[in-house]
C-alpha cells in the first residue's frame, strides 16, 4: 500500500456508516450474530461500516465480544 | 417478547431478576459479580491506551459495574430478546467503562512532548517514516484545508483528535457532548478534506466517497 493510499483510506467516509448512536443501540444483537458466526455485516452493513471506521465503537465491539466469549 | 421465545438462560435471568426476595437478591449478586469481572477485564485490556492506572483503574471498573447494574435493573422492561440477555446486559458495562475512562482521562492527561503536534501527523495516519517524503505534499495540503476550509469547531475537534491524539471519548466528556456528536464532526471533516484534496489533484477518483 502506498502512502497516498494510506491517507486516502484514513479520509474515507463511508456513506453507509450509521454513526455511534445507532451502532451502539444494536451492538448486543450484532455481537451475538458474530459470536454465532452469522453474517452480522450482511445484516447490518451500516454498523459494520461504522465499527470499521470508529475506533471507540470498534473497541466496545471487541470488548463485548470478548465478554460474551468469556461467559 | 413472550418468555417462550427466549433462550432458556435468558428466560431464567428474567424470571429470577423479576422475582421477589432471596431469589431476586441471588440473581442480582450473580449478575453484579459477572459485571465486575467483565469490567475488570475490560479496563485491563484498555490499560495501554489510558493514563488511568493501578487502583484507580480498578475503581473505574467497580464504578462501571455498579452503574451498569442500576441501568440494567431500571431498563429490564426494555429487553426485547433480540440477543441473549447476558449480551444485552454486558453491553451496559462495556459502554460504562468507555465513558468513565473518557472522563478520567483528564485527571492525569499525558504531557505533550512538543508544541507542534502537526509534525506527528504522519504517525497518526500510520505512514511509514522512510516513505513520508512521498506524502509530504499531501500532508501540507491536509494542513492547509484544515486551517482554511474547516469551520472553527471542525478544526478544533479534528486537531484535538487527529493531531493531538486525544481519545474521542475524552474529548466528548470535556465538551459535554455525546460520542456520536464528535464522530460526526470528524466524519464531515474527513469528507471535506478528501473532497478538497481530490479537487486539487492530490487524490484520484474525486467522486468516490468510500
Amino acid at each position: 500500500m502506498s502512502e497516498l493510499e494510506r491517507l486516502e483510506r484514513f479520509l474515507r467516509a463511508d456513506p453507509r456508516d450509521v454513526g455511534c448512536d445507532e451502532a451502539m443501540a444494536v451492538l448486543h444483537i450484532y455481537v451475538d450474530l458474530v459470536a454465532a458466526e452469522q453474517d452480522a455485516a450482511g445484516r447490518y452493513p451500516g454498523v459494520a461500516a461504522h465499527l470499521a471506521a470508529c475506533g471507540p465503537c470498534g473497541e466496545d465491539f471487541t470488548g463485548l465480544l470478548l465478554a460474551v466469549a468469556g461467559g | 417478547m413472550p418468555a417462550q421465545d427466549l433462550d432458556e438462560e435468558s428466560s431464567a435471568w428474567l424470571r429470577h431478576l423479576g422475582a421477589d426476595g432471596r431469589d431476586r437478591q441471588a440473581a442480582e449478586r450473580d449478575l453484579h459479580a459477572k459485571l465486575v469481572r467483565i469490567a475488570l477485564a475490560e479496563v485491563r485490556r484498555r490499560s495501554a491506551s489510558t493514563p488511568v492506572t493501578g487502583p484507580e483503574l480498578d475503581d473505574v471498573a467497580h464504578q462501571a459495574a455498579a452503574d451498569a447494574m442500576l441501568a440494567i435493573l431500571a431498563k429490564l422492561g426494555d429487553f426485547r430478546g433480540e440477543s441473549r440477555f447476558t449480551t444485552w446486559a454486558y453491553r451496559f458495562v462495556i459502554l460504562e467503562v468507555s465513558s468513565k475512562l473518557g472522563r478520567h482521562y483528564w485527571r492525569n492527561p499525558p504531557v505533550a512532548l512538543d508544541a507542534d503536534q502537526w509534525e506527528r501527523l504522519p504517525d497518526r495516519f500510520g505512514l511509514d517514516p522512510e516513505r513520508q517524503a512521498e506524502a509530504a505534499g499531501i500532508l501540507a495540503e491536509v494542513r492547509r484545508v484544515v486551517d482554511e476550509e474547516l469551520t472553527s469547531y471542525q478544526r478544533r475537534v479534528f486537531t484535538a483528535i487527529v493531531v493531538d491524539g486525544i481519545p474521542l471519548d475524552a474529548l466528548a466528556a470535556a465538551l459535554g457532548v455525546r460520542r456520536n456528536a464528535i464522530y460526526k464532526v470528524i466524519f464531515d471533516a474527513r469528507r471535506k478534506i478528501r473532497r478538497a484534496l481530490a479537487a486539487n489533484g492530490y487524490l484520484d477518483r474525486p467522486g468516490v466517497e468510500q
